[in-house]
C-alpha cells in the first residue's frame, strides 16, 4: 500500500484553526474527534515510506513510518486526547489551538523521514508552545514565554546550522543515524539536547511550564522533551556522552525538585530527572536500553500528564500553587488525591504501574553491561524520584498539615482525563506485554520476577522511610533555588547594564570634555572678536595715528636694512 | 498533623468562580487523628521488616556482589536517599533565594 505524503499530524494542525470558528456546541467534538482521528489514521499507517519530494534539488520524505516513530506519534495523538479532554472547559480558546498545533507538529516529528521535514515540524512546536504558554495570559507567563522562546530559537539555530553543514558534508537530508563526531552532527546534537533540557541550558523547562494555565502545563509537559528523545533515539543510540549527560539531568532534576515549594516547579524538575533516564538509556544504546527508553517516554507522557492534571486541578480549584499555601486537600479532593498518587506512584515505578516495565529494562540494560557505577546510580536515583516526586508531591498538596482549603473535586471533564490516564497507568504496569509489542525492538525482558519485585519494594519503601524520617529537613520554605536561568535573568542583564552604564558614562565625558573644549574656544573668539572683543573695538584717531606711525617707524628701519 | 486556620481566598488564575470554602476543623479527619498515624507508623515499619525479612527466601543474583548482599536495596535505598536530601539541604544553601527574587524584573 502506498503512504501518502500528507502526515498524519496535519489533521491536528489544520484541525487547530478550525477549534475557534466553529462555535461552543461543535468545539468540544472537534476537540475529542480531531485526536482520535490522528490516533485511528497512526495506527492504520503500513510501515514504509512515502514517496519522495523533491524540494531546492533535496529528496523530501514527509512520512516514514516504522515501529519508533509509531509509538511516540500514537502517544502524542493519545496525549492530545486527553489533553483536550483535561481542557474542554478552558476558557481561551487560542490555548487548545495552539496545543494542538504543538501535538500534531510532534506527531509530524515522529515521521519525518527527513532533517527538513523534521526541521520544520521542529519549530512550529517551538512556535506552539510558547504560544500556549502566553495564551496563560499573565505578565509572569509572558516574560516566561520570551525566555522560553529565546532558548528554543537559539537551539534551533544550532540544529538548523547543524543540517547545513551535514548537507555540506553528505549532500543528503535523510534522517538516519549518524555519530556526533563532525561538526554538523555534533550541532544537531546540541540542538536536539536543548529541546531535551539537558545542561547547560535545563533550566528553561522549570521556568517557563509552571507559569502556563492550569491546562497548558498538562500539554507541554509531553511533547518537547519527548520529540527530543524521539530523534536522539533515531539519531544518536550509543553515543557514551549522553549516559554523561542523562546521569547529571537525573541527580540534577532530584536535588532541584527536593528543595522546591511550587508544586508545578516540582513536576517540571521531576521532567528533567525523567527524561534523564531515557536519556542514560540512550547513551546505553543496546536494544534493551533503547526499548526502555522509548518504552519510558511512552509511560512518562501518561503519568506525567496525570501528575500535571491532578496539580493543574489544585490550581483550578483554589488558585494555589505553593505547598506552604496547600495540604489536607485529600479532605475534599479524594479523586484528584487518588489519581495523583497514583501518577506518583507510576513515575517511581512502583511495581503494577507503567514506570516499573518501563525504567527497569534502562537498569537492567546498564547491569547488563557490565556498568557499575552508572548502576548503583540509576538504582539511587529510582530511591531519589520516589523521594522527590513520588511522596513529596502527593504529600506536601494533598496531606501534610490542614490548609483549611476544602475544594471540591474539578469538573467532570477533567475528572474524567484523569481517570483516564490513571487507568492507563494501572493497565499499562499490569499487561505490559501490549506496549512491549508496540517497541521498536523484540523484548526479551520480564519485569515480574520474585527478585525484581522484591528489590523494588524494598529500595522504594525504604525511600519512603527516609522522607519520613528525614520530613524536619523537608518542611517547605518560600524560597526558589537559583538554576541556570539566572545566568540570562540576571547575570547577562547586569554585564548589560554594567556595560550600558559603562558606555552611557563614557559617552557622557566624551561629550562634556568636547563641549567644554568647544566652549571655550568659543570664549576666546568671543572674547577677541565679539562686539566687546579687543579686535572689535572701536579705536580712538589718537591710536590710529600713533598705529600708523609706528607702522612707518617700522617701514623706515627695515628700507635702510 | 498541625491545624492551622484557614488563608484567605485568592482570586483563581484563570479568573472562574472560586468554589473552594474554608471549613473550620471541627472534628479531624479520621486519617489525620493521632491514633491512625501511630498505627499507620506501626504497619509501615512491620512491611518493611517483612520485606527485608524476605531477603532471606530469595537466591540472589548479583550483578556487582555487594547488590547481593542482605537487604541490599533496603539499606542502599534508605542510605541514598538520606544523602541525596542533605546534599541538597546543602547546595540549598547557596542557591536558595525569597520566592520573590526575580519579582522586581
Amino acid at each position: 500500500m502506498m503512504i501518502s505524503s500528507l502526515p498524519p499530524g496535519l489533521i491536528l494542525i489544520f484541525g487547530a484553526f478550525l477549534l475557534p470558528v466553529v462555535g461552543p456546541f461543535l468545539r468540544p467534538l472537534l476537540v475529542l474527534a480531531l485526536p482520535l482521528l490522528t490516533i485511528w489514521q497512526v495506527w492504520h499507517m503500513p510501515e514504509g515510506a512515502s514517496p519522495a519530494l523533491t524540494l531546492m534539488g533535496y529528496e523530501i520524505i514527509t512520512v516514514n513510518v516504522d515501529a519508533l516513530g509509531r509509538l511516540f506519534a500514537l502517544i502524542f495523538s493519545l496525549m492530545a486526547f486527553a489533553g483536550g479532554l483535561f481542557a474542554l472547559n478552558q476558557k481561551r480558546v487560542l490555548e487548545l489551538s495552539a496545543a494542538f498545533t504543538y501535538a500534531g507538529s510532534a506527531v509530524g516529528v515522529a515521521f519525518a523521514g527527513d532533517l527538513i521535514t523534521l526541521f520544520v515540524f521542529w519549530e512550529i512546536m517551538a512556535l506552539g508552545s510558547t504560544i500556549v504558554l502566553l495564551s496563560a495570559d499573565t505578565p509572569q507567563a509572558t516574560k516566561a514565554a520570551m525566555r522560553y522562546f529565546m532558548v528554543h530559537m537559539f537551539g534551533g539555530a544550532l540544529m538548523l546550522t547543524g543540517i547545513f553543514l551535514y548537507v555540506f558534508d553528505t549532500g543528503g537530508v535523510v534522517l538516519t543515524e549518524m555519530k556526533p563526531d563532525t561538526a554538523a552532527t555534533a550541532f544537531i546534537l546540541a540542538g536536539v539536547l536543548v529541546n531535551a533540557a539537558a545542561p547547560p541550558l535545563s533550566a528553561w523547562l522549570a521556568d517557563a511550564y509552571p507559569e502556563a494555565s492550569w491546562s497548558g502545563t498538562v500539554f507541554l509537559s509531553a511533547f518537547t522533551t519527548k520529540a527530543a528523545v524521539y530523534v536522539l533515539i533515531r539519531t544518536f543510540p550509543g553515543t557514551e556522552l549522553l549516559i554523561y549527560v542523562g546521569v547529571f539531568m537525573i541527580f540534577y532534576g532530584i536535588t532541584m525538585a527536593l528543595l522546591e515549594n511550587d508544586m508545578r516547579r516540582i513536576l517540571a524538575y521531576s521532567i528533567v530527572n525523567q527524561v534523564g533516564f531515557m536519556v542514560t538509556g540512550i547513551g546505553i544504546g543496546t536494544e534493551m536500553a533503547l526499548n526502555g527508553a522509548a518504552a519510558h517516554a511512552f509511560a512518562h507522557i501518561i503519568y506525567k500528564a496525570l501528575l500535571l492534571m491532578s496539580a493543574g486541578s489544585v490550581l483550578y480549584m483554589t488558585g494555589k500553587r505553593k505547598c506552604t499555601d496547600l495540604g489536607g486537600l485529600f479532605q475534599s479532593m479524594p479523586l484528584t488525591t487518588l489519581c495523583g498518587t497514583i501518577g506518583a506512584l507510576a513515575i517511581s515505578s512502583f511495581p503494577w504501574t507503567s514506570g516499573f516495565v518501563s525504567k527497569s529494562m534502562i537498569n537492567q540494560a546498564a547491569a547488563n553491561e557490565h556498568l557499575a557505577l552508572l548502576w548503583f546510580c540509576l538504582m539511587a536515583a529510582s530511591a531519589g524520584v520516589f523521594l522527590h516526586a513520588g511522596i513529596k508531591f502527593p504529600w506536601f498538596v494533598f496531606f501534610q498539615k490542614d490548609s483549611g482549603l476544602r475544594p471540591k473535586d474539578p469538573p467532570w471533564n477533567m475528572r474524567f482525563a484523569m481517570i483516564l490516564f490513571s487507568a492507563f497507568c494501572i493497565g499499562l504496569g499490569v499487561w505490559p506485554e501490549y506496549l512491549y509489542a508496540l517497541l521498536p525492538f523484540a523484548v526479551d525482558y520480564e519485569p515480574y520476577t520474585d527478585a525484581h519485585l522484591l528489590n523494588a519494594l524494598q529500595l522504594l519503601l525504604f525511600a519512603g522511610l527516609a522522607f519520613f524520617l528525614m520530613l524536619p529537613m523537608m518542611k517547605r520554605t518560600l524560597t526558589i533555588s537559583l538554576d541556570t536561568d539566572w545566568f540570562y535573568r540576571r547575570f547577562a542583564t547586569a554585564i548589560i547594564d554594567r556595560v550600558g552604564s559603562f558606555i552611557g558614562s563614557t559617552d557622557k565625558a566624551i561629550r562634556e570634555r568636547t563641549l567644554s573644549g568647544l566652549n571655550s574656544i568659543l570664549d576666546y573668539v568671543w572674547h577677541h572678536h565679539g562686539p566687546e572683543g579687543s579686535m572689535a573695538r572701536t579705536w580712538t584717531t589718537g591710536n590710529m595715528v600713533l598705529l600708523v606711525t609706528i607702522f612707518l617707524c617700522v617701514y623706515l628701519v627695515f628700507s635702510f636694512i | 498533623m498541625t491545624e492551622t486556620p484557614a488563608k484567605p481566598e485568592t482570586p483563581k488564575a484563570d479568573g472562574s468562580a472560586s468554589e473552594t470554602s474554608a471549613a473550620p476543623a471541627a472534628k479531624l479527619h479520621w486519617l489525620v487523628r493521632k491514633g491512625t498515624i501511630k498505627v499507620l507508623w506501626i504497619v509501615g515499619l512491620a512491611v518493611l521488616a517483612v520485606l527485608v525479612y524476605a531477603d532471606i527466601y530469595l537466591t540472589p543474583h548479583p550483578h556487582f556482589g555487594i547488590d547481593g548482599t542482605f537487604g541490599f536495596h533496603a539499606w542502599y535505598g534508605l542510605l541514598t536517599c538520606i544523602a541525596m536530601v542533605l546534599v541538597a539541604k546543602f547546595l540549598g544553601k547557596f542557591i536558595g533565594r525569597k520566592d520573590t527574587y526575580y519579582d522586581d524584573q
